[in-house]
């Protein structure tokens, strides 16, 4: 019913109070001018209604007249440094948001390069060793084998073992034949290796016999199985029909990896560079691919090491900026500039959440605590002293320790991570809010709210809280800034933004590696100086949006 | 006086109790992830109990048997007499550990609060007297700029710089390699190097509020009618300012900086544990971080406590130092 009465009363305050956007109408601190043109305002309103004074000549009509939120702009606009951070804000905004899009790659994708890498490939082995073959149907066991090892060396041409006694007969160079003292051949002992062509002949003890033979004794055709083979001076055996099937050579050559299969070509460009005393050779294999093999003797195990110069894809690393990656790859091979554009949109979208929680408790509780005063006050004040003491970084740490713990998915962790700083940074907010609206509860404006009857609510958050705004507003930019910084230090530590995810504080964590401090500028430098810059931008911004609003306190 | 002072300390107390009930609740709440670790470690010997006995077992041992209610009322118990229990991680008495460390956070603490005040007072003055001068701006940007750096971001540079560019320092430690060898002398020039690039990390992240704060006060004092008359009645525009203004200042300042006393032995974690300086931050992080809860509980109280006493200076300050304040 009072409502209904009165309305001009309710328009009036309405006016004053919601209209323009930041109303400082009531403020005690609020510069006389801007309250003389509030007043103008009003009050040319109310002129035109009327149409009387469209043509006079009074000040309200040759002077322009600005609201008070347009001072407010007005002065802010005037303030170099707050623009300069205004548009630094700007920009990062752009660089955030904008530039995941334009950025042709995603925040998570890896790149890979080929490098050159030299890889073991084969190994190598002069055969100084004597092998052993057994004569098909026959006993050459090791006792034998050891037996006449020993006589070799000892020079004589027979030996004895418990189960009987052997002769042996020089069939050539390093080449014996072994048999039963008046009885059959049991096998043959040889240091020259015998390959066959292909990689899955099996070679008989006939043929490698009869080729080991004509090999040693320098012949250059043999027989065995009923067929003629010839040998030639590359040490190649050839078939009756032309064909190659294998060849003898003192070295033994392994790949090092199954899968790879030595070619006789291969072998041969081995051997030679072994002859010649070269350390590397090249080869072009039968696909037409030319390789570099670089060999190494590996004095533990006696023998050579060929190691090949492979291209391999490896994640492209920790690599210098250029024109596909401005400002290099990070350490697990993802682009560092789209990183950051992604980094900064976490750490911007943090900061607003976090902001957003702790003003909405603060704005809550603080007005409930400064309007209603007495026990309530009392009680709500005490809450807040309690959680002013609570120490926010050592707590934050344990969480975010405790979130480790339990491996919490990363999503889910930052929206953890943003609850937990927005509910610590609650206390200082609800003080603040609590100490404007004591001041401005007791002006005169407030008693007119009380007198025109409006309910408590709307008294509260209609006509105290828009009168608190200017103060939140700054009070949030300068908070956005902090509460950037201490995700960062968090996610610095490892206890907040995590993988997938970039956040411009785990881009800067890399730096802990030592290697990382001194020789990749690029990969911590850059975040640092982003963070920097946003964070000064905004307390500049913050202290220009104070200048602005209170001009007469001027810093 | 008394009595006020009476009053706030009783106040101080019952909130202290409530924040270390809070502390208590989420600590006790968090995993136990230490006796986990050490019931996993105990129970993988050849021979040893099941997992669940020997986390029985160490629960036992470490009291974490109880309900937290009154667990916590044993634990406080213990603490208000001074006995904050054995450190999980440390495997001394919390206490021993906490007298081991605090000196070298307190010098650090205590020697950047100095330079801080050497640096921030004197340029605080010097921008307000020439207040909107580009001597202001780029002091106040370059404070802002020292607030707005992020401690890791700059302490990493300044190794980067220092200590591995030019090579003029350690990157990290407390002390050199052959500290045991040196004399008295020769320590304490050793622990002073290796101290430098930390104690710059403090003062450049801090310096800027106190310089900020200073000018903010100086303006207002500037600004007020006894300046006026001062200078009305002609006295130098020196005397004016180091005899009329300045001392104005220094209401607001001294009170700020002894509310600040408190805080010099809350450590600094981040700068500790860039630079690998054994101090309270560091090792707390430790603690804080392998689950160490006696520690944990212990350094989140302390830092509780100093937070009460610096508040509980400055408003006892603001009353000694400023005679027109009086306190009902």
């Amino acid at each position: 019913m009072a409502d209904k009465n009165r309305p001009d009363n309710m328009d009036n305050l309405k006016n004053a109070s919601v209209f323009d956007n930041v109303p400082v109408t009531h403020v005690e601190s609020v510069p006389a001018r801007a309250a003389q043109d509030h007043a103008k305002k009003i009050a040319s309103d109310g002129g035109d209604q009327g149409g009387e004074h469209k043509y006079s000549l009074n000040d309200d009509r040759r002077v322009k007249v600005l609201s008070p939120g347009a001072l407010v702009a007005k002065r802010f606009f005037r303030n170099k440094i707050a623009m300069v951070g205004l548009i630094v804000l700007l920009s990062m905004f752009l660089f955030s948001f904008l530039g995941g899009i334009v950025s042709p790659y995603t925040q998570s994708q890896q790149f890979y390069r080929d490098d050159m890498m030299l890889k073991e490939y084969a190994s190598a082995k002069e055969s100084n060793e004597l092998r052993y073959d057994t004569a098909p149907g026959q006993q050459f066991g090791g006792v034998i084998q050891a037996q006449l090892s020993l006589a070799l060396k000892a020079g004589n041409t027979e030996f004895k073992t418990t189960k009987g006694s052997y002769e042996i007969v020089e069939e050539g160079t390093d080449f014996y034949s072994v048999r039963i003292k008046g009885g059959d051949e049991i096998g043959i002992a040889f240091k020259d290796i015998l390959s066959g062509a292909g990689s899955d002949d099996s070679i008989s003890y006939e043929y490698r016999r009869a080729a080991l033979k004509a090999y040693t004794n320098g012949e250059t055709s043999f027989e065995a199985e009923g067929k003629t083979y010839t040998l030639d001076e590359d040490d190649m055996i050839y078939d009756d029909s032309g064909k190659n099937i294998g060849y003898v050579s003192r070295y033994i050559v392994q790949a090092w990896y199954p899968d790879v299969f030595l070619t006789k070509e291969w072998k041969e460009a081995l051997i030679e560079s072994f002859e010649s005393g070269e350390k590397s050779f090249r080869f072009t294999d039968a696909d037409g691919e030319e390789s570099e093999y670089e060999l190494t003797y590996d004095p533990d195990n006696l023998r050579w090491v060929i190691k090949q110069e492979r291209a391999t894809r490896v994640l492209d690393t920790k690599s210098s900026p250029s024109w596909e990656h401005w400002l290099g790859t990070d350490k697990d091979g993802m682009d560092m500039l789209t990183r950051l554009m992604y980094g900064g949109r976490v750490s911007l979208i943090i900061g607003f959440i976090v902001e957003i929680i702790s003003t909405v408790i603060g704005v809550i509780l603080g007005g409930i605590s400064g309007y209603f005063g007495g026990w309530v006050d009392n009680l709500i004040m005490r809450i807040v002293d309690i959680f002013y003491c609570v120490p926010s970084m050592p707590i934050l740490i344990i969480l975010g320790a405790a979130l480790d713990q339990y491996m919490v998915p990363p999503m889910i962790r930052m929206v953890y991570l943003m609850l937990i700083l927005g509910f610590l940074g609650w206390p200082g907010m609800a003080r603040l809010v609590r100490g404007q609206i004591l001041s401005l509860r007791e002006q005169e404006f407030m008693t007119a709210t009380e007198a025109s009857g409006l309910s408590v609510r709307r008294r509260i958050f209609k006509h105290l809280v828009p009168n608190v705004i200017p103060q939140l507003i700054v009070s949030c930019t300068m908070g956005l800034g902090g509460t950037i910084i201490t995700e960062a230090t968090l996610s610095f530590l490892g206890l907040g933004v995590k993988y997938p995810f970039a956040s411009w504080g785990n881009i800067i964590s890399d730096v802990s590696d030592q290697s990382v401090l001194t020789n990749y500028w690029f990969l911590w430098i850059p975040a640092g100086i982003l963070l920097l810059v946003t964070v000064l931008a905004f307390n500049l911004v913050g202290d220009g949006l104070r200048d602005a609003f209170d001009p007469k306190m001027k810093r | 006086m008394r009595k006020y002072i009476l009053k706030r300390l009783l106040i101080s107390i019952v909130i202290l109790f409530f924040v270390a009930l809070i502390i208590y609740i989420l600590m006790r709440c968090l995993p136990t992830s230490y006796l986990e670790a050490v019931a996993q470690q105990k129970s993988s010997q050849p021979g040893a109990k099941s997992y669940e006995e020997w986390m029985e077992q160490l629960k036992a041992t470490y009291g974490m048997d109880r309900g937290i209610i009154s667990g916590f009322f044993t634990w406080f118990g213990k603490a208000i007499t001074g006995n904050f229990g054995d450190s999980w991680k440390f495997t001394v008495p919390v206490v021993e550990k906490f007298k081991s460390v605090i000196g070298i956070s307190f010098i650090m603490g205590f020697v950047s609060l100095i330079l801080e005040i050497i640096i921030a007072i004197p340029l605080g003055i010097l921008a307000a007297m020439k207040q909107n001068s580009k001597t202001d701006y780029t002091i106040s940007v370059v404070a802002l700029a020292g607030i707005s750096l992020p401690t890791f971001f700059f302490a990493s540079l300044l190794k980067l710089v220092f200590a591995i560019k030019l090579n003029w320092f350690d990157p990290i430690g407390a002390v050199g390699r052959n500290y045991a060898q040196l004399d008295a002398f020769g320590k304490f020039l050793d622990m002073a190097h290796h101290l430098v690039l930390p104690i710059v990390t403090l003062v450049v992240i801090s310096f800027g509020s106190l310089m900020r704060y200073t000018r903010t006060n100086m303006l207002e004092v500037m600004n007020s009618d006894y300046i006026r008359t001062a200078r009305a009645k002609g006295l130098s525009e020196r005397k004016v300012i180091y005899h009329h203004a300045f001392r104005n200042t220094l209401i607001p300042l001294v009170t700020i900086i002894g509310a600040s006393l408190p805080g010099l032995f809350s450590g600094a974690l981040i700068t500790e544990t860039l630079f690998s300086v054994e101090g309270i931050g560091y090792v707390s992080y430790q603690a804080m971080v392998s689950g160490d809860i006696p520690f944990s509980m212990f350094y989140l109280s302390f830092l509780a406590v100093l937070t009460l006493v610096g508040n509980l200076i400055a408003d006892i300050l603001y009353a000694v130092v400023d005679p027109r304040v009086r306190i009902a």
